[in-house]
């Protein structure tokens, strides 16, 4: 278990800054999950962490030790790569215990590291086999197997299930996070999945163009995002977005739809958003619209409403039957909504 | 509208509409086979002739018809040529000049495929700064004519006292190997996933571990295409041979010319093309017994994995 601490962190690429000046402080034992579309750069910042990728300016700091400039090697940390990157020559059983090798372990106590984590992701029969003979679940098992081996204080995950199909996605997600609690060690892990990174974190950390947009639990990025991007990039179906204005008596008011807000806010033009489930179909509603088309899930559907011209979606639960065309009431739940600073996008 | 009409038509239905059977014979196959045969001959008919002359007694040649196969068949040509045939001043036949090409070969192949292997190996995953500039001028290098550098290398290597000896002439084809083996090695490594480097960087190995650990044990197929490259290169080579390697190691290809060109009385045909045969015989081979290994080593360097 260790913390880690960057510090002003920049890292430049082929004369391109990816990052500028970050700071961020991973504590131990934590689920870190660094969130954002692609070439956001939280890739880019893990390999730094990991060593593979220089810094350009700032710090890096494992476990109260500066690592700015260590080797990977030396840095107490285990790696798990989208692409597996095992051996392709080497036994599952001589993949794991490489990194053990080439550090000079006694033979006895590779066993014992290997045994170990063979014995916790279930590997002991797949010891003998080489990476082209295993699924694809089986060789990322093993990957994530070979960063355990090292024992590390942090271990770095690099969107390691994006290859799997979603089955086998949702199945490793599951073995992932009862491993995080069994074994307690700092983890960080890069991905652009909101529900890997919503289900897995102790804590998410949302970056777009290099810098961190929010930090917070799961739950807090999901309820109070920090500023427009934040708010879209979470969430299915994504948050609705209405431009409009605050008046002074803390009415928000748009083409179609009018609000009472809880919130003391100040007025002026603002967004407001809405999560779909926090639109809730009701014959009394204050607010009328049109159904233009139903997304049935299974166990909830989706309604696309029109809305004096506003597009809205709603989650719906329960057996009601809805039909494109059909007229009908609806309300919304004004203590959940977020506004928006209409011109910097940032939270009210 | 092929596509389309797949698409629509409900996988069930196939079987029961019979689909017409390709046609083997059109016209435009048909001007593809005599095409390529017309090729094949053209290619196999000097081997042809020089594969019967070979078996043929003087007389035989003498009486006229190229073509024709040998009416009393003899191996005593490839016996002469072999071990009595003179080569110029010595009549000990053209096995000397054979394991003087062996031994020029071996190390000229050995040599440069490890250090191609570790130069493409550090340009494509360590990428030390400059990498770009220093393959560019390897690369450079290989557009540069033989001729423009024979002069200079021999005051160099008479300069280091090792001129026409084993030594020399396997240093210069070193060298001048030394630009394609990088690009056939580095061009192979960067078509594997660097993410392999980065977590060997991880698990600890240092450049020459990850070389020798994971690096090298995946590079056979491209190991086969460029000792193929560096054997028939180095086999078929003449004018570094003649000119560096000195008498007594002087490789097959020059001692053939010896043969042939050595004209005391009657001009040995037969023993003539029975030595030429011996001495394309390595090459040869080499592509006759490896042409699985060579497709799949090209193959294996030009997609990406």
């Amino acid at each position: 278990m260790s913390n880690v601490h960057l510090r002003k962190l920049s890292i430049t690429l082929g004369g391109k800054p990816i990052i500028r000046e970050l700071d961020l402080n991973v504590e131990p034992g934590e689920f870190l999950v660094l969130l954002g579309p692609s070439g956001c750069g939280k890739s880019t910042l893990l390999h730094s962490i990991a060593g593979l990728i220089d810094a350009s300016a700032g710090s890096i700091e494992i476990d109260g030790q500066d690592m700015t400039l260590a080797d990977p090697s030396e840095r107490g940390i285990g790696m798990v790569f989208q692409s597996y990157a095992l051996y392709p020559t080497m036994t599952v059983k001589d993949n794991m215990s490489f990194g053990l090798k080439m550090a000079g372990t006694p033979k006895a106590e590779i066993a014992r590291r290997v045994g170990r984590a063979a014995e916790m992701l279930q590997l002991d029969a797949l010891l003998s086999r080489k990476p082209a003979q295993l699924s694809g679940g089986q060789r990322q098992r093993v990957a994530i197997g070979r960063a355990l081996v090292r024992e590390a204080g942090v271990f770095l995950f690099d969107e390691p299930l994006s290859n799997l199909d979603a089955k086998l996605r949702a199945e490793l997600r599951r073995e992932l996070k009862l491993l995080h609690a069994r074994l307690g060690s700092t983890m960080i892990y890069v991905t652009h999945d909101q529900v890997e990174a919503m289900t897995l974190a102790t804590r998410i950390v949302v970056m777009e163009k290099g810098a961190v947009q929010q930090i917070g639990t799961p739950a807090d990025v999901y309820e109070r995002p920090a500023n427009r991007f934040v708010a879209g990039f979470l969430g299915a179906p994504a948050m609705n977005f209405i431009d409009g204005e605050i008046d002074l008596h803390q009415r928000f008011s748009a083409r179609g739809l009018a609000l009472a807000l809880r919130q003391p806010v100040p007025a002026g033009a603002a967004t407001l958003g809405v999560r779909p489930e926090h639109v809730r179909i009701e014959a009394d509603g204050p607010l009328a619209g049109a159904v233009t088309l139903v997304e049935p899930m299974g166990n909830h559907q989706v309604l696309w409403l029109d809305c004096g011209g506003q597009v809205l979606s709603a989650i719906v639960h329960g057996p009601d039957v809805y039909t494109a065309g059909q007229a009908l009431r609806f309300g919304i739940d004004a203590a959940r909504v977020s506004l928006f600073d209409a011109a910097s996008g940032g939270r009210l | 509208m092929m596509a389309q009409t797949t698409l629509a038509t409900p996988a069930v239905q196939a079987p029961a509409v019979a689909r017409p059977r390709r046609r083997r014979f059109t016209p435009a196959r048909i001007g593809i086979y005599v095409f390529l045969f017309g090729a094949a001959l053209f290619f196999l008919l000097p081997l042809y002739v020089m594969a019967v002359t070979s078996l043929k007694g003087m007389d035989e040649i003498r009486a006229g018809s190229i073509l024709a196969l040998p009416g009393a068949w003899t191996v005593e040509p490839w016996r002469q040529a072999w071990s009595e045939v003179c080569t110029g001043a010595s009549c000990e036949g053209i096995r000397g000049g054979f394991w003087n090409s062996v031994r020029i070969t071996l190390p000229s192949t050995i040599l440069p495929i490890l250090i191609g292997a570790v130069n493409g190996y550090a340009l494509s995953f360590w990428r030390p700064r400059g990498a770009n500039i220093l393959f560019g001028v390897l690369l450079g290098g290989a557009f540069i004519p033989v001729q423009v550098m024979i002069y200079p290398l021999v005051r160099l290597l008479a300069g280091a006292g090792i001129f026409g000896s084993l030594p020399a002439i396997v240093l210069v084809h070193l060298v001048f190997g030394m630009p394609v083996m990088t690009l056939l090695f580095r061009n192979y490594y960067a078509s594997l996933p660097q993410e392999l480097f980065h977590a060997a960087r991880i698990d600890g190995g240092g450049f020459w571990r990850i070389f020798l650990h994971v690096v090298l044990p995946l590079s056979t197929p491209i190991i086969v295409v460029a000792a193929i490259m560096q054997v028939t290169g180095v086999w078929n080579d003449y004018i570094l041979g003649l000119v560096f390697a000195g008498r007594d190691n002087l490789p097959m290809t020059v001692q053939l010319n010896n043969v042939i060109n050595t004209t005391t009385g009657t001009r040995l045909y037969n023993v003539n093309m029975a030595a030429t045969i011996l001495t394309a015989l390595v090459p040869l081979a080499l592509y006759f017994f490896s042409g699985r290994w060579f497709v799949r080593g090209i193959a294996a360097g030009a997609v990406k994995g």
